[in-house]
């Protein structure tokens, strides 16, 4: 039941997490959580609210320091140790993406704009910080050419590209949950960290998000750890699952598994009593 | 607004009640402030001083005060609908025709043929020259303000940093106005990144607190340095801009041909055709400083336009929109931030050395905080990020204390008066409305 391997990088693992304890003040958000996501996996983190779940993300991607723990990234053939890194580095060379829990788009720049700033540091490369850029440089111009066309790929994938010169900050909500992904996306991510994708969508929608992050980890070998509270997204893609309370980890494994261990449904739950109706239905939901 | 008017319609009795409760409370307010103010005068009296009252002057404010409050709070229902609309149809179709197609060429013309007009004299082409020094200003802070969203209320210490790199290396080195002014922009800009470096990581507020103490500790530095800035006598005899290498004058030092004799081969001929004489004439230089301040100026212009849409223009506006998601995506704040600070610093320090040149005198009294308000006052009535808006704002600050010579007093109530004006109808600024930096799809009308 427990992740093998504590301490060494598994083989296969593409990020490990060992003993990370996160504290504020006297609240331990976070308590002596080690896992590890294996590359090309779906990976979810479950647990009910509060339990330290968005604060793990924040942690991994460089806007927590994390009071202990490692944190370790293995990406083009070195590991990056992200607790020591600098929050923007972590995306730039340890190559996470992430979304947010409440959507954070570039409200008054247009769809396809939010695309381009996420290929910021490739452009501004290629745009000989803005010197090549100025003068129009051919080199420039197909390097814009190329983004553009990169944006459009991920648009066609969320169903955005009719909507690319609006306004993102107008977009109904759903299309701002799929242009952040679309916008982590697009930052060539290694590992994609979501937190809480699904929340607010209609089922359509969500089954829609359930094949787009198939895609994601199949066609484009990328690793996704997920946050989610909707079990008929979590239980049916999922490779493995991780559950928070209260900070610390009480379960994990295949979704089989989780979803009959006593302590998920405790911890779901309260003390011995019986399922509430939804929730046993969500917890079906996913067979 | 429509909705608003048919809803206030029927309630009209209640309107005014509303309305006349509000202006008792504003006139209210208006008689404690002006009890003191106005109420109480001292006077010299064959030696001594009395103090007399002045308790109508206290009611005719109080009066004003609720006149007006009533005339507002009436009209935001109805008058002020139709009067916001309209303004907001022409500018958003300024905004729409969009700096580039009609009204952007449509100026510049203006602005090029200005001096040569029949009604152009000295003081036109001069007070030209000062608003375009505000444009100029205006659209290099716009990238700090407007792009960035760093609100920066000390930009005058650039414009002084400018103004004093370039006097002290004329006076100093000898070296000409067009060799210091790119060595005025480098020094400036480098102020910037010192500047910017402690204080970037603030935000909002703090960071407007921070820069206002760095603007007044510039101008402070500037006055008290007796040795090297010459204190609160500033600095003299700074000297002109040559036209290529020809100095502007009735004569020139040894060795070197005055303006009007460099060009006589060339006027000669064209003043003959007009009946006319071509010698030397005072406005020569005023001409030539308000085409080189109209380059400057153009120049910011274009360097801003396209540098929005480059990489670090859509970095600075996303850092506006939302720094966290910014870090998220790789991008680096810091350096983002002081690319914006410095290049808005570097124009500054162009106007500044164009300031100097022009005045052929520097003092730290050109430098208060009052000119940094009002640089910040012109991107925000504009409209932040808008270029034409920019252009309107200077003219409109600029001008009107012009016009409000005559009764001189009343000069900066007339500018409050204004910005209020313009806040409650158009808060936006008065050119909104944001171009994309690219787009997918062509762009139906
Ligand atoms: N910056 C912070 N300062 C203090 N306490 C914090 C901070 N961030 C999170 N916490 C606390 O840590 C605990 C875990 O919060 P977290 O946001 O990680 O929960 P979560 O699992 O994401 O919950 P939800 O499902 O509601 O999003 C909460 O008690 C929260 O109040
Ligand atoms: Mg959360």
């Amino acid at each position: 039941m427990q992740d093998a391997a504590h301490g060494a990088l598994a083989p296969d693992a593409i990020l490990t997490v060992d003993h990370l304890t996160m504290r504020f003040g006297g609240l331990t958000a976070v308590d002596d959580v080690s896992f590890s996501v294996r590359d090309r996996s779906i990976t979810s983190i479950i647990g009910p609210n509060g339990a330290g779940k968005t604060t793990v993300f924040n942690c991994l991607t460089g806007f927590y320091k994390p009071t202990i723990g490692r944190l370790a990234l293995r990406h083009g053939g070195a590991v990056h140790l992200l607790e020591r890194m600098e929050g923007f580095r972590i995306c730039k060379e340890a190559r996470v993406a992430r979304t947010f829990q409440n959507i954070r788009l570039f409200g008054a720049m247009t769809v396809l704009e939010n695309l381009m700033v996420a290929q910021h540091n490739r452009l501004m490369v290629a745009s000989g910080f803005s010197l090549l850029g100025l003068f129009g440089a051919a080199s420039f111009r197909a390097a814009e050419r190329a983004a553009i066309d990169k944006a459009r790929f991920w648009l066609d994938r969320v169903g955005l590209t009719d909507r690319a010169d609006w306004e993102a900050g107008n977009l109904p909500y759903g299309d701002q949950r799929r242009l952040e992904i679309a916008r982590a996306m697009c930052t060539d991510p290694a590992l994609l960290c979501l937190d809480e994708p699904a929340a607010g969508l209609n089922p359509r929608e969500s089954a829609s998000l359930n094949d787009l992050l198939r895609t994601i980890r199949d066609s484009h070998g990328i690793a996704v750890l997920l946050i989610e509270h909707d079990m008929s997204v979590v239980m049916e893609i999922s490779d493995h699952i991780i559950v928070l309370d209260y900070g610390r980890k009480i379960a994990s494994g295949s979704p089989e598994n989780v979803r009959n261990d006593p302590a998920v449904i405790r911890a779901y739950l309260g003390e011995e009593e019986a399922l509430p109706p939804e929730i046993a239905a969500d917890l079906e939901g996913g067979r | 607004m429509a909705t608003v008017t048919e809803a206030s319609t029927p309630h009209r009795g209640t309107d005014v009640i509303t309305a006349a409760k509000e202006a008792a409370i504003a006139a209210g307010v208006m008689a404690v402030l002006a009890l003191p103010l106005i109420g109480f005068i001292l006077v010299d009296v064959a030696g001594g001083v009395t103090l007399r009252t002045r308790f109508g002057g206290v009611l005719t404010a109080a009066a004003i005060v609720f006149v007006g409050r009533f005339v507002i709070a009436m009209l935001r229902g109805r008058g002020a609908g139709p009067i916001a609309h309209l303004t907001g149809l022409v500018t958003r179709r300024v905004a729409g025709w969009g700096a580039g197609r009609f009204v952007g060429p449509a100026l510049v013309g203006f602005a090029v043929v200005l001096p040569v007009l029949p009604f152009s004299d000295r003081y036109i082409i001069d007070l030209g020259t000062s608003v375009l020094i505000y444009v100029m200003l205006g659209w290099g802070l716009n990238v700090v303000v407007g792009l960035a969203g760093l609100l920066d209320l000390g930009y005058v210490a650039f414009y002084a940093v400018g103004a004093y790199s370039f006097a002290l290396l004329a006076l100093h080195f000898d070296l000409s106005f067009w060799a210091c002014l790119p060595l005025a922009g480098v020094f400036a800009a480098l102020f910037g990144i010192i500047l910017g470096f402690p204080v970037l990581r603030l935000r909002g507020d703090y960071l407007a607190i921070v820069t206002l103490g760095f603007g007044e500790i510039i101008r402070i530095v500037l006055l008290n340095w007796q040795d090297f800035t010459g204190g609160p006598n500033g600095l003299s005899s700074i000297p002109r801009p040559s036209f290529f290498g020809a100095p502007i004058g009735r004569s020139a030092p040894e060795g070197q041909t005055p303006f009007h004799e460099f060009v006589a081969p060339v006027m000669e001929p064209i003043a003959a055709l007009f009946g006319g004489e071509w010698g030397f004439d005072a406005i020569h230089r005023i001409v030539w400083l308000y085409y080189i301040i109209l380059a400057l100026a153009l120049v910011t212009n274009v360097f801003t336009l396209r540098i929005r849409r480059l990489p670090v223009g859509r970095a600075w506006e996303a850092l506006r929109e939302d720094e966290i998601a910014c870090r998220s995506l790789g991008i680096n704040p810091t350096n983002t931030k002081l690319s914006a600070f410095a290049i808005g610093a570097m124009f500054a320090g162009f106007a500044g050395a164009f300031f100097s040149a022009r005045q052929g005198f520097v003092s730290p009294e050109s430098f208060t905080y009052i000119e940094s308000a009002v640089i910040l006052a012109i991107v925000v009535l504009g409209g932040m990020g808008s270029q034409i808006g920019v252009v309107v704002a200077a003219a409109f600050l600029i001008l009107i204390p012009e016009f409000g010579r005559d009764f001189a007093q009343y000069r900066m109530l007339l500018f409050g008066l204004a910005m209020v004006l313009v806040m409650i109808w158009r808060p936006q600024g008065l050119v909104s409305g944001r171009e994309p930096s690219v787009r997918l799809h062509a762009e139906r009308r």
